[in-house]
């Protein structure tokens, strides 16, 4: 017997019996026989809870969490604060255990969170529309790339090389099967080099990418690139942090087309790489543009507000092969969380949360580069995360950190010999100045 | 009790917070002494400003107004709303899964790398495939992603022309749409009366520009495609690959595999099969599988085990390259694996015995009452074409709608397309015997009432938080936030 | 199921009224009632260049989305701007709600469209 199959050995022959048939095996008889597994699944014993947990518990012990070593490793996943509601909230099985909302009468839940989530999005970012949410921000990025490609229906776009390796990687992946060509726009000390990038622009491109604050945690002037890019009638794609927006310019000041970022600071953990969400918001022109579902308010035949799934024909079940994607999930659970963590924090808590990671950040970044061991890579102005440089080989500042019980450091190596000897540092606000102190005592200390 | 109407921003009152952050500690300076102000917030931020309490009142009366596998049978076809077990979720909480950093060096994440190594042997022994990735973050990535991997097959062998991939009328959405996403031309094949493939059909438009056959099977009408050795051979004769559907595994489980019915590379998605929860449409997984000779085109980075280590592999020249930041939705592997691990060879292949039971009962119950187009076994679901013509002109919508005031989530409806009013049942194997005789006599109580008292469906639900709601409005003139009356 | 004497068709149900060197291009009674209300109508832009069974435009309902292809080669001229914020004029004056005006390339294309009559025939055996 197993706990999630309630079927007792009487109830299984009395549906046989109604059905019409003898034992459970002629409900595969259309199987051939020859495709039949003719063994068991070499899967071993069913196990117990216990064992189960053992089994994980094992597993756990072969990592190294970042409760036990506070962490300065960023890049794309950060280690900020989550406030206990958020599990709360997003264990309670009314969401968790829902389907995508396709019944509105029953989904009201999930409607609504998505209703508000698109609202908060749009207040973090200042655009006018919102979806429910994409995989991740790399995945965002790239849709975001298929609307520009839309709009104008040109096939090229540029992208900063400022941006995180990974989202260019899979914008790569996504953008070569529909022969979308993409042109990387090199950086200079640390920012997008604008000259560059006026050179390459020209009226066959349909939009622009570039991150802020960028890979290397340098914010960029958004300024002369929204005129080179608008110049030519292309769509501006910011790929932001959200949680630094409650302090940095909105991406509408910067006057952006298309914002896209990964979710994840937003009250989801680190999780080793996902489950995140990824964002996306346009203007209103974008409207009929985007991927994933929309929610939308309107009112049930007494009156009473309610929410619906709507724009629904761009859509892969109405519009199949002519969609706009082909997505169908979304991270509703993340976006739950992030929804909960928006307004846990509010309007003050997330200006605190990245003011108070930037100011972490500079102090560990003074405080390194007073060692005189560390020397900065780029003078630019950075919010939670920069590059050092030094003559010690990442890999043993990495091993050297571990010993002492601190995860830092994320090496560029692979980035190329420009890059050699460079670490990405990211300080949160959960690093306290105890935390700081001591990274860079050992930080100092290694030969 | 009173419903609740209320959105998080009208509960908004000025200094109010909810949450307390760590201490400052550092000196404090104006932020222009970091950043210049050119780089700084000029409109102040229109977040919401509440309490923690109100925070959790708020959110647990929104969550009231949901419908969920805990709250009761969800019969939803195509989306195998099996239950959730709790110990999955507590397997994912563990302090040394959920705060682990994706970038750690190798040598802390060795648990993390050695579970997803595990899961990937037991998704391949399941399938019959070689060599699984488990990056892809749904099932539709991951269809996307086993498209880029047919394309990079053909051209990796000179192959260019090949651009066009057939799909059964009776396919999801997302494959004709993930065909498109992938830059292949979508020819669709009917479907026979009897719910098959037409395979003359499909024989007539097999060329050399053919890349693939993307099928599902158990098909969308709950049939097992028992001709699929036969169109194997066709494909593969084409020169093209097999491509399955595995989103609905759920009653294959121990059975059969798509590895030994000749399929080159599958999807599946473990918020189905494999009872991870939904979440009100995400997060999902889409795992891909493939034969050996595929392999060396799999997303990077390839986790594998080399001399007692576990290792982030990038180094596959040939790689289609990365669909997805990181190595995919971790969280849900772990919830997939504890599943694996609680039932076991011998449990999963009995999840996809009473699964099947399960839809077969409910089949031969309902179709004296409702009409059923293709009269056969069936497999983990079947297709209902609603009451036929009737008098007083009730439509599925009027009987789904009505389902709801019986307490039960609707099926999935008007879909296949090829079937009309349809109404997709998928009870799966997690509800009993008890369960499925009241789904029974509530869904034969409502053909009653189409007769006596239709004005009752055509004006269902009743006793819903909203009742119909609508959806011209919100398309024609859309409201999609919230703004602050002025 | 309203069919105009004066027009051509298409067996995609679109109808073309011929004025001159100029087409305009709507959908018929038939097409609208399949779809049910219409959200949404998607135009080209004037001076878009097409061939026949280009894209030209889309029509939108809650369940349904619908490309019009262009039955006739040509380039546009005018497109109908009220029918972006009044989908719904489709649904009640079908004849009347022309989307597109083509300036067409070759008048005797239309030598090849559904007369009235055809289109009758067409209809009843689609029902």
């Amino acid at each position: 017997m197993f706990p999630y199959i309630p079927h007792t050995s009487e109830d299984e022959k009395q549906m046989l019996s109604t059905i019409g048939v003898d034992k459970i095996e002629d409900l595969f008889e259309d199987i051939p026989k020859e495709i039949q597994l003719q063994r068991r699944l070499n899967l071993g014993q069913p196990k117990s809870e216990w064992e189960v947990f053992k089994q994980f518990q094992e597993l756990g012990k072969k990592n190294k969490n970042v409760l036990q070593y506070p962490c300065f490793i960023g890049a794309g996943a950060y280690d900020h604060w989550i406030p206990s509601v958020v599990d709360h909230i997003a264990s309670r099985a009314e969401f968790y255990t829902a389907y995508t909302p396709y019944q509105p009468e029953v989904s009201q839940g999930t409607l609504q969170v998505i209703f508000e989530y698109q609202t908060m999005i749009c207040q973090l970012t200042g655009m006018d529309i919102s979806n429910a949410s994409l995989y991740d921000g790399a995945s965002a990025c790239a849709e975001a790339a298929f609307m520009a490609v839309n709009k104008r229906r040109k096939k090229k776009i540029l992208v900063s090389m400022t941006v995180h390796p990974e989202v260019r990687r899979v914008l790569a992946t996504y953008m070569k099967n529909q022969g979308i060509q993409i042109v990387e726009i090199p950086s200079k000390e640390g920012e997008t080099d604008t000259e560059v990038l006026a050179e390459k622009m020209d009226d066959q491109t349909a939009g622009v990418i570039v991150q802020s604050p960028n890979f290397f945690g340098i914010l960029e002037d958004i300024e002369p690139i929204e005129k080179i890019t608008h110049e030519k009638k292309g769509s501006l794609i910011l790929h932001v942090d959200p949680l630094s927006l409650g302090v940095l310019k909105s991406p509408k000041e910067w006057g952006a087309d298309i914002v896209v970022g990964e979710g994840q600071s937003l009250g989801n953990p680190l999780q080793f790489g996902g489950p995140y969400l990824g964002f996306i918001a346009a203007t209103s022109d974008f409207m009929r543009k985007m991927p994933g579902r929309i929610v939308g308010e309107t009112v049930d035949v007494d009156g009473n507000r309610g929410f619906v799934l709507t724009l629904q024909a761009r859509e892969q079940h109405i519009r199949r092969e002519r969609a706009t994607s082909n997505i169908t999930s979304n991270q509703g659970l993340n976006a739950l969380r992030a929804v909960v963590y928006l307004s846990t924090l509010g309007k003050q808590g997330l200006r605190e949360v990245g003011q108070q990671s930037m100011e972490k950040a500079h102090y560990a970044f003074e405080k390194l580069i007073q060692t005189s061991k560390y020397q900065p890579v780029f003078l630019k102005p950075f919010f939670k995360e920069f590059i050092i440089q030094s003559s010690i080989d990442p890999s043993i500042i990495q091993k050297k950190l571990l010993d002492k019980g601190i995860l830092g450091g994320y090496s560029l190596e692979y980035m190329g010999p420009d890059y050699k000897n460079c670490m990405l540092f990211c300080v949160t606000e959960k690093r306290s100045k105890a935390e700081i102190d001591h990274l860079i005592e050992v930080m100092e200390g290694i030969e | 009790m009173k419903t609740y109407d209320k959105l998080i921003f009208e509960l908004s009152k000025e200094d109010r917070v909810g949450y307390r952050i760590p201490p400052k500690e550092i000196s404090e300076k104006p932020l222009e002494n970091y950043i210049p102000k050119k780089y700084l917030r000029k409109n102040e931020l229109d977040l919401p400003q509440v309490s923690e309490v109100d925070v959790v009142r708020h959110y647990t009366l929104v969550s009231q107004k949901n419908y969920g596998v805990d709250t009761g049978m969800y019969p939803l076809g195509s989306c195998t709303m099996k239950y959730n077990p709790k110990i999955n979720e507590d397997m994912a909480s563990l302090d040394d899964f959920v705060y682990i950093h994706p970038y750690q060096p190798e040598e802390t994440v060795q648990g993390c790398l050695e579970l997803m190594s595990q899961l990937q042997d037991m998704l391949a022994e399941i399938t019959g495939m070689d060599a699984i990735s488990l990056q892809p973050a749904a099932g539709a990535h991951g269809e996307l992603t086993g498209l880029m991997l047919i394309r990079a097959y053909h051209e990796s062998r000179g192959d260019y022309k090949r651009n066009k991939i057939l799909v059964p009328d009776s396919a999801h959405g997302t494959n004709p749409a993930s065909a498109a996403m992938a830059g292949l031309k979508v020819i669709e094949i009917p479907s026979t009366s009897e719910g098959l493939v037409d395979r003359d059909a499909m024989r007539q438009v097999l060329d050399d520009e053919v890349a693939g056959f993307m099928l599902t099977n158990p098909n969308t009408l709950g049939l097992f495609e028992k001709n699929v050795q036969e169109m194997a051979a066709a494909i593969h004769d084409a020169g093209g690959l097999f491509y399955c559907d595995g989103a609905n595994m759920n009653a294959n489980l121990g059975i059969t595999r798509p590895g030994d019915m000749g399929f080159d590379i599958v999807h599946l998605n473990l918020h189905k099969t494999f009872s991870t929860p939904h979440g009100g449409g995400g997060p999902g997984s889409g795992p891909i599988g493939v034969k050996k000779f595929l392999k060396k085109f799999l997303p990077v980075p390839v986790v594998q085990k080399k001399e007692e280590k576990y290792i982030l592999d990038y180094n596959y020249p040939e790689s289609i390259g990365k669909v997805k930041s990181f190595y995919g939705n971790f969280g849900v592997f772990l919830k997939a694996y504890a599943y694996i691990l609680t039932m076991g060879a011998e449990g999963l292949k009995r999840a996809s015995q009473i699964a099947v039971l399960n839809a077969n009962y409910l089949k031969e119950q309902l179709k004296e009452t409702y009409i059923l187009p293709i009269d056969t076994i069936c497999k983990h679901e079947f297709v209902l074409g609603g009451l036929g013509q009737n008098e007083a002109g009730i439509t599925t919508l009027d009987i789904i709608k009505r389902m709801i005031d019986y307490g039960y989530h609707p099926p999935t409806v008007y879909f296949p397309l090829i079937i009309s009013e349809a109404m997709m049942i998928e009870p799966t194997e997690t509800e009993s015997l008890e369960t499925l005789d009241e789904f029974i006599s509530v869904l034969k109580t409502i053909a009653q009432e189409a007769k006596t008292t239709p004005e009752l469906l055509k004006t269902a639900p009743h006793d819903s938080v909203v009742r119909r709601l609508d959806e011209v409005l919100a398309a024609r003139k859309p409201r999609v936030l919230w703004k602050k009356q002025s | 199921m309203e069919i105009k004497q004066d027009l051509f068709y298409t067996e995609d149900h679109d109808w073309i009224r011929v004025e001159g060197k100029r087409a305009y291009i709507g959908i018929t009674d038939y097409a609208q009632a399949e779809l049910g209300d219409i959200v949404f109508v998607d135009l080209p832009e004037v001076e878009d260049v097409l061939e026949k069974d280009d894209i030209l435009g889309a029509v939108e309902s809650v369940k349904a989305a619908s490309d019009i292809y262009a039955p006739i080669g040509g380039t546009v001229v005018e497109i109908n701007e009220k029918l972006i914020d009044e989908p719904e004029l489709i649904n009640e004056q079908p004849y009347e709600s022309w989307m597109v005006c083509i300036e067409m390339d070759d008048e005797d294309a239309v030598k090849e469209l559904l007369l009235a009559e055809e289109y009758e025939t067409l209809i009843q055996e689609e029902e």
